[in-house]
């Protein structure tokens, strides 16, 4: 009984797509929006959907990120509390179309 | 097919690394090598395990499944590796001196080489998985272009076990009076550089503050998607922009592990007097 109590505890992912500050989503291998603002000196959680049916990894070296993202689901992104200013990302799998920023105001 | 080989390239060359330095640092040690294919054989195994289930890792614990995977593998990995160290600083004058001595000892050897096992195999593990679900989805988007990708992804790989087995035959020039001492500080700074990337996963998902983020910036001198950057890296753990936390937990592991070493050391060279 305890151990079915832990597992659940492990499950409540159904709603982490709600509570996400912000969602990218990801289609045909780009990123929507491209350009995210969010307030600077935050901590964001960020939802990155990805539509498509192959895997990408989020990553983004200025925000010191990364993140694979399956097919089909989506993931979890804590960033920041960031300084003002832009910060890109890129879906490291399909880096030629995959491009977008964060933008902390 | 180059921007996939240097994404392959860039997951295999950690793994391959690791392989290589180990590999030279047991090379004295009999049976270490059917230890280490082992533990690359498990890894590979276990990768692809690992790939398919990535969307059920990545939804655990609320979406932070696979930091919390990331970190413990890389923490069970520096523990391995702190063993493995202290336990060389103990044995490795009698390894310089004889491998029989150690061979002889064999239940001792043995424990060394199960840790040797479970560093490869969580190494492979790792960068494995993210190269199989890069492959794979290469391989399952179809189109044009893609036999040549998939070259590009061989490129990568052998590039990385090229480098992976340039380290380890370099190593094995080295006098064997500096060698113990060389790949012990390289066995630390791999720990050392496992502990700042497990901080790393677990400030991502906000388990951990980061202290200061970032700590510094040296992207622009010395970038971690150039060779150098990336090499230093997988070395030592270089990050152009860490967080406080992640040079915490580098620190910490660097001295504990040390003075492990340190300690493990001290009764060998009493003995050595008396």
């Amino acid at each position: 009984m305890k151990r079915l109590l832990l597992i659940s505890l492990l499950f409540p992912f159904i709603v982490f797509a709600a509570d996400a500050d912000y969602t990218l989503t990801i289609k045909d291998h780009q990123f929507h929006p491209s350009e995210l603002t969010i307030p600077s000196g935050k901590k964001v959680k960020l939802l990155v959907e990805n539509q498509d049916a192959t895997p990408e990894e989020f990553d983004s070296y200025a925000l010191n990120r990364e993140k694979m993202v399956a097919g089909n689901s989506s993931a979890v992104v804590f960033i920041g509390p960031l300084d003002p200013g832009r910060y890109t990302f890129t879906g490291e799998f399909h880096a030629a179309t995959a491009q977008g920023a964060i933008v902390a105001k | 097919m180059f921007a996939t080989a240097i994404i392959v390239f860039r997951e295999v060359l950690e793994a391959a690394l690791i392989i290589g330095i180990l590999a030279a640092a047991t090379s004295s040690i009999p049976g270490s090598r059917r230890w280490l294919a082992a533990g690359l054989l498990a890894g590979l195994v276990g990768s692809g395990v690992v790939a398919a289930f990535t969307d059920v890792i990545g939804s655990l614990a609320s979406g932070i499944g696979q930091e919390l995977f990331n970190a413990i593998v890389l923490g069970i990995a520096v523990l391995m590796l702190a063993w493995h160290n202290i336990w060389m600083s103990s044995h490795g004058a009698a390894l310089a001196a004889s491998a029989k001595s150690v061979g002889n000892n064999i239940r001792d050897g043995r424990s060394e080489c199960s840790a040797l096992l479970l560093i490869v195999g969580l190494a492979v593990l790792r960068e494995g998985s993210e190269t199989v679900l890069f492959l794979y989805g290469i391989a399952a988007s179809g189109g044009n272009g893609q036999s040549s990708m998939l070259l590009g992804g061989l490129l990568g790989m052998l590039s990385g076990i090229a480098l992976g087995y340039t380290i380890y035959a370099g190593l094995l020039r080295i006098p064997m009076r500096w060698f113990f001492t060389a790949t012990g500080v390289l066995v630390l700074l791999l720990a050392a550089g496992m502990a700042s990337q497990a901080a790393h996963f677990l400030i991502q998902a906000d388990l951990l503050p980061s202290l200061a983020a970032p700590l510094w910036d040296t992207s622009m001198a010395l970038p971690e998607n150039g060779l150098p950057g990336m090499l230093l890296h997988s070395l030592i753990g270089y990050d152009s922009r860490p967080a406080g936390m992640q040079l915490v937990f580098y620190l910490v592991a660097l001295s504990v592990i040390s003075i492990g070493m340190k300690l493990a050391r001290r009764p060998q060279q009493t003995r050595g007097v008396s």
